[in-house]
C-alpha cells in the first residue's frame, strides 16, 4: 500500500501552485504555459478520480453490447469494427445510450466547460419535481 | 496545420536562425521597401508549428506603417504538404483582386534577402481572437451582420480562378473523407463514434461539384480579422485547395469554431440562413441545405480527427504541453458528432 497523500491530491496542489503562483508571477508566453499545463494536471487528476468507475461501466456495457469478452482496448477496437462494416448502427438496442454515455464520461475528465456538453447535461438532466402548493 | 495535424518538417541548405540575423536582414530589406526606410519594434506575434508570424514598423521619412512578416520556422523549415508561403502570397493577391478582404502583400523573399521562405504584408488592426469576437461589447453591432458579411466575401472567394493554381491539391467530397479516413484508421486507436461519423459520411457524400471552386479551407472564427466594420481580412490561407465550395460555407459552422455560443452556429456571432443569404446574394451558387449540414458533419470529423492525430506529434516532434491538450480535445468532436448524428 502506497502512503497518503494521494497521487490526485499532490497533482491538484501542483496545479494550483502553477496557477497561482507561476501563472500570477510571470508575463507573456511562460504564464499562458503554466496556465495551460496546471489545466493539463487538472484533467489528469479528474482522470484519476473518475476513470476507473467509468471505464468498468464501459467495459460492462461493451460486453452486453457485443456479447464477447475482452480488455477494453479490445472491445472498443471490436465496436469500432462492427459500426464501421454496419452490423451495428443506431437502430441497435443500447448504441446510441452506450456511445452517449462513454462520450460524457470522456467529456467530464476532458473538458467538463466545453458548452456542448453542458448543454447536452442540462437537457438530459431529471426535470425538478414539482412544487407542493 | 496539415490536414493530418502531423507536421513534417524539412530543412534547406540555407541556413537562416535567429532573431539577431531576422532583425539585420530586415533592416538591408527596409531600404528596398522604402527607399532610405529602415525598421524598428521587431517582435514575434505567434510562433505556429509552420509558421512564424513577428510584426515591425517600417520607418519612411516621417511615416510609420506595420508590416506583418510570415515565415517558415527558423525561416527554412517548410512543411511538406502545407501549400507555401510564396503560393500563399499569390492567393492573397489574387483574392484582393476578386474583392475579398485581405492584407496587402509588400514583398516575397527572395534568395537573395537571406531570410528564407516567406513574405511582407501590410498590418490590419482588429479583432482575430475567437472568444473575444463572439463577447466582446465593441464588437455587438458587428455581430448582428458578420453571418451575412462571412456569406458575402465566401462568394467573393469562390470567384477566384481555380485554373491560376495549378498547383493546390484538387478534391472531390468522397477524396476528402477517404484521406480522412485514412489518417483515422492508421492513428490506430479506436474511437467508435467516427466509425459511425464516418460510415454516415460516406452514406450521404454529395457528388463532386459541377465547377470546382478555389476554397479558403480554413474559413472560420479565428482565421478572420474582424473590427466594428466586419470582416477586414480573411487570414491563413495555408490549405486552400480547389474542391467543393460548399465546404468553406460548412466549416465556418463547425462547432468547434462557436467558442461557447453553441446557439449562434456560424461562427458563434450568427445563423445559417444570413450566411446562406449573404452567399447567394453575392453571386455564390444556390446552398443546398442537406449539403450544408454534410458539411457540417464533416467538419466536426475533420477537427476531431486533427485533434487525434495531435497525440502523434507530441509523441513525435512536438511533445509541449499545449500539444497534449489538443490532443485530448478529441472528445469535444466527438459529442458534437453525436449532437448532430444521435441527438
Amino acid at each position: 500500500m502506497q502512503d497518503q497523500p494521494t497521487p490526485s491530491e499532490v497533482i491538484g496542489a501542483v496545479a494550483q501552485f502553477l496557477k497561482t503562483v507561476v501563472a500570477a508571477e510571470t508575463t507573456g508566453a511562460t504564464s499562458f504555459q503554466a496556465r495551460v499545463a496546471a489545466n493539463a494536471l487538472e484533467m489528469m487528476r479528474r482522470q484519476l478520480d473518475l476513470a476507473p468507475a467509468e471505464d468498468a461501466k464501459e467495459l460492462e456495457r461493451l460486453k452486453t453490447l457485443l456479447g464477447a469478452d475482452g480488455t477494453l482496448l479490445d472491445l472498443n477496437a471490436e465496436l469500432a469494427r462492427r459500426i464501421e462494416a454496419g452490423t451495428l448502427d443506431l437502430n441497435t438496442p443500447g448504441l446510441t445510450d452506450h456511445l452517449w454515455d462513454t462520450t460524457l464520461a470522456k467529456l467530464a475528465v476532458d473538458q467538463p466547460t466545453y458548452a456542448a456538453y453542458r448543454a447536452t447535461l442540462a437537457k438530459r438532466a431529471p426535470p425538478e419535481p414539482p412544487k407542493e402548493t | 496545420m496539415t490536414a493530418s495535424g502531423k507536421v513534417r518538417m524539412t530543412t534547406d541548405p540555407a541556413k537562416v536562425e535567429g532573431p539577431g540575423d531576422l532583425q539585420a536582414g530586415l533592416q538591408t530589406l527596409a531600404g528596398r521597401l522604402a527607399p532610405g526606410g529602415r525598421i524598428k519594434d521587431l517582435r514575434r506575434l505567434t510562433a505556429g508549428a509552420t509558421q512564424e508570424v513577428w510584426r515591425f514598423e517600417l520607418i519612411e521619412g516621417a511615416a510609420e506603417t506595420s508590416l506583418i512578416l510570415r515565415r517558415a520556422p527558423g525561416g527554412t523549415r517548410v512543411s511538406e504538404t502545407a501549400i507555401g508561403l510564396e503560393v500563399e502570397a499569390l492567393l492573397l493577391e489574387a483574392a484582393g483582386a476578386k474583392g475579398v478582404p485581405v492584407p496587402a502583400v509588400r514583398h516575397v523573399l527572395t534568395p537573395d534577402d537571406g531570410l528564407g521562405h516567406g513574405f511582407i504584408m501590410s498590418f490590419v488592426e482588429g479583432e482575430t481572437l475567437g472568444g473575444r469576437i463572439v463577447r466582446s461589447e465593441a464588437l455587438a453591432p458587428a455581430r448582428t451582420f458578420l453571418a451575412r458579411q462571412c456569406g458575402e466575401v465566401l462568394a467573393r472567394v469562390h470567384t477566384m480562378e481555380p485554373n491560376d493554381f495549378p498547383m493546390l491539391r484538387r478534391l472531390t467530397p468522397a477524396e476528402l473523407i477517404a484521406q480522412y479516413h485514412e489518417v483515422y484508421r492508421v492513428s490506430a486507436w479506436p474511437r467508435p463514434v467516427f466509425d459511425l461519423a464516418f460510415r454516415w459520411l460516406h452514406a450521404h457524400c454529395p457528388p463532386a461539384p459541377e465547377r470546382m471552386r478555389l476554397v479558403h479551407g480554413d474559413f472560420r472564427n479565428g482565421n478572420l480579422m474582424i473590427g466594428p466594420d466586419g470582416v477586414r481580412a480573411v487570414l491563413d490561407w495555408e490549405i486552400a485547395h480547389v474542391g467543393d465550395p460548399m465546404e468553406d460555407l460548412g466549416w465556418i459552422c463547425t462547432n468547434a469554431w462557436r467558442f461557447g455560443m453553441v446557439d449562434l452556429p456560424v461562427g458563434g456571432f450568427g445563423q445559417r440562413e444570413d450566411l446562406w443569404a449573404g452567399y447567394e446574394a453575392a453571386g455564390g451558387a444556390p446552398v443546398q441545405r442537406d449539403h450544408a449540414h454534410w458539411w457540417e458533419v464533416y467538419g466536426s470529423m475533420r477537427w476531431g480527427v486533427m485533434c487525434a492525430g495531435m497525440t502523434a506529434s507530441f509523441r513525435g516532434a512536438d511533445p509541449s504541453v499545449e500539444r497534449a491538450v489538443i490532443a485530448r480535445r478529441t472528445s469535444e468532436n466527438e459529442i458534437d458528432l453525436l449532437r448532430l448524428l444521435a441527438a
